[in-house]
């Protein structure tokens, strides 16, 4: 167990730094820098500003200087805030990202595994049309649709909860956003968990199991819920990527101040430093979740365990 | 054919036709502002109704499918022909090669893409023709490691194996044996490719990064129906049914051929 999560969290230095030069490189390429605006600087000003941000080095050299300072974990100031770090931005930002992803996965998983279940219990029957027509219905209505659709019932018209804004993360204004986050999560996880519940409710073991007697309810939870879960596991890992990219939208949606709106101000002002650490920031997490999705599954099934050491 | 299945046809259809053609019979265009009707409800002078700024909304929204639509199109025929070749070229010639190809896919979907998208976007204008490729390189990791593992089934049929004993140019049998067999596959993924890639495409015109007016699309239109929702509910209803049947129409197509081809199929 452990060799593997040294093994992969090796396996991801790599490809962090991929993302790091990647992103690096492509940033400088592109036109514009981040002291471009409508008024220009006299040249004397400029000058001492690409200087103090030592944006005048070669490019080889800043690269240097900043794998360095990242590496120590400064991702230096920000070039559109002025006197706030990257490092402080960042604290502001990322617990409300995280806070609206983790409540999300959370509503995702416990809808969508007993709606999944349900479903497949009652193959080819109404409750299973009604709730696969919901699920392919929740992946296809985008959540920039939802979002405003739930305020304007939900907020304007009704009145039963905030429109927007964070509130120091009062839960009555995060519990729009977190629905409109989870919804094609919890599409897609019912979906994933109805075919696996079909699948290994034809396994002789489960059959045995209801043959001595067992309710469906037991042999449900002792029998094949562990069994079935194992593809909305693997899923977890792709959902973590894709939460970060769904809650931008949704934080632009309902005005939380969470990191996507500093990705894509930062990316419009050529904030290099910011843009930087929010990739990293994402990658990292990516890697991170892939991880625990591992290390869960090879707790979860030690068949998965004997495969790794083979392979 | 199942009804759904049947249903979404006829949408797509629809759809198809009245944003191709629609605007050429609309007496409307989609930048003429009327003065005297801004933010009008749907009646019969204003099928849809019109906008804050007073403009048809039913004849942008057919403009918006047709950018859409065309974004899609494109897109989905980069990613299909990078995938397919890049899928069958490991695939068939296997060891070293296939290694080293996949790995870079890999590191590829390791990447936070949609953040690179994004940043590419950003930085090289708003070419719509950048929007094309940028979507298109970002969905064709999938397309290849679909085909790659379908080609190395293939590679060990007896008919292609008799086929190289016979001494076939193997691009010959790339082209007369793998890539026929592979057609059911491509036409799944492609179809379900589509659906990913309007919806990438109207998530950066949501966030105002994709299509640049004067031109339009479904996402842009729902970002403008959203802002201005309370004075005109409408402009945001419309564009939104529009966006979402039509996913929904694909996502249902795209999964009943894959019922259609490979009844087995496990993974949803």
């Amino acid at each position: 167990m452990i060799t593997l999560v040294v093994k992969r969290l090796l396996l991801a230095l790599p490809v962090l730094w991929l993302i790091l030069t990647l992103t690096f490189f492509l940033l400088r390429a592109a036109p514009g820098g981040p002291f471009d605006s409508e008024r220009s600087l006299a040249p004397e000003i400029e000058a001492q500003v690409v200087a103090k941000y030592r944006l005048d080095l070669p490019l080889y050299l800043q690269y240097g200087q900043y794998l360095g300072q990242v590496l120590v974990g400064d991702f230096g100031p920000s070039y559109q805030y002025p006197d706030v770090s990257v490092n402080q931005l960042l604290a502001s930002g990322l617990p409300v990202s995280l806070t609206l992803g983790f409540w999300a996965l959370l509503l995702a998983l416990t809808i969508g595994i007993p709606l999944g279940v349900w479903a497949a219990l009652h193959q080819g029957q109404w409750q299973d049309t009604t709730a696969m027509v919901v699920a392919v219905g929740g992946i296809s209505v985008p959540n920039y649709v939802v979002g405003p659709m739930l305020i304007a019932w939900l907020a304007v018209t009704w009145r039963w909860l905030p429109a927007g804004g964070w509130q120091g993360g009062e839960w009555d204004h995060l519990l729009l956003p977190i629905m409109t986050l989870a919804l094609p999560f919890i599409a897609y996880i019912a979906r994933l968990m109805r075919v696996a519940v079909i699948d290994v409710w034809q396994q002789p073991f489960i059959q045995v199991a209801l043959a001595k007697g067992l309710s469906i309810k037991q042999v449900m939870i002792r029998h094949a819920l562990r069994p079935a879960f194992l593809p909305v596991l693997s899923y977890l890992g792709p959902a973590a990527v894709a939460l970060m990219t769904g809650s931008v939208v949704i934080e632009q949606i309902f005005g939380l101040p969470g990191l996507g709106r500093y990705f894509v101000q930062g990316a419009l002002n050529r904030d290099y430093t910011l843009v930087m650490a929010v990739v990293l920031w994402v990658g990292l997490l990516t890697v991170i979740f892939n991880l625990l999705v591992d290390v869960f599954s090879f707790l979860l099934y030690p068949k998965l365990r004997t495969q790794e050491e083979t392979s | 054919m199942k009804l759904p299945i049947k249903l979404s046809l006829l949408w797509l259809l629809c759809v198809l036709i009245s944003c191709v053609f629609g605007p050429l019979f609309s007496v409307y265009d989609t930048q003429t502002i009327h003065w005297d009707a801004m933010a009008t409800e749907p009646s019969q002078v204003f099928w849809w109704g019109t906008d804050v700024m007073g403009r048809d909304l039913l004849v942008r929204c057919l403009e918006g499918g047709r950018t859409s639509l065309a974004v899609a199109a494109v897109a989905t025929t980069v990613s299909v022909l990078l995938g397919v070749a890049y899928g069958i070229i490991a695939g068939y010639y296997g060891g070293r090669v296939d290694l080293l190809m996949m790995r870079m896919v890999d590191v590829l979907y390791a990447l936070p893409f949609m953040f690179l998208v994004i940043l590419l976007l950003v930085f090289f204008g708003h070419s719509l023709w950048l929007i094309f490729v940028g979507i298109g390189a970002y969905m064709w990791l999938d397309m290849a490691r679909i085909v790659r593992g379908q080609t190395l089934v293939l590679k060990n049929q007896p008919f292609i194996e008799a086929s190289q004993v016979l001494g076939q140019k193997t691009r010959l049998i790339i082209f007369y044996h793998v890539l026929p067999n592979l057609t059911s596959v491509i036409l799944v993924y492609a179809t379900l490719t589509v659906p990913q890639v309007i919806l990438i495409e109207s998530f950066l015109s949501f966030l105002g990064l994709g299509v640049q007016e004067p031109l339009t699309s479904w996402g842009a239109l729902v970002s403008e129906g959203a802002e201005n929702w309370q004075l005109a509910p409408w402009a945001l209803w419309f564009p939104a049914l529009m966006l979402s049947l039509t996913l929904l129409s694909f996502n249902v197509l795209g999964d009943g051929l894959r019922d259609y081809f490979d009844p087995k199929h496990k993974d949803i």
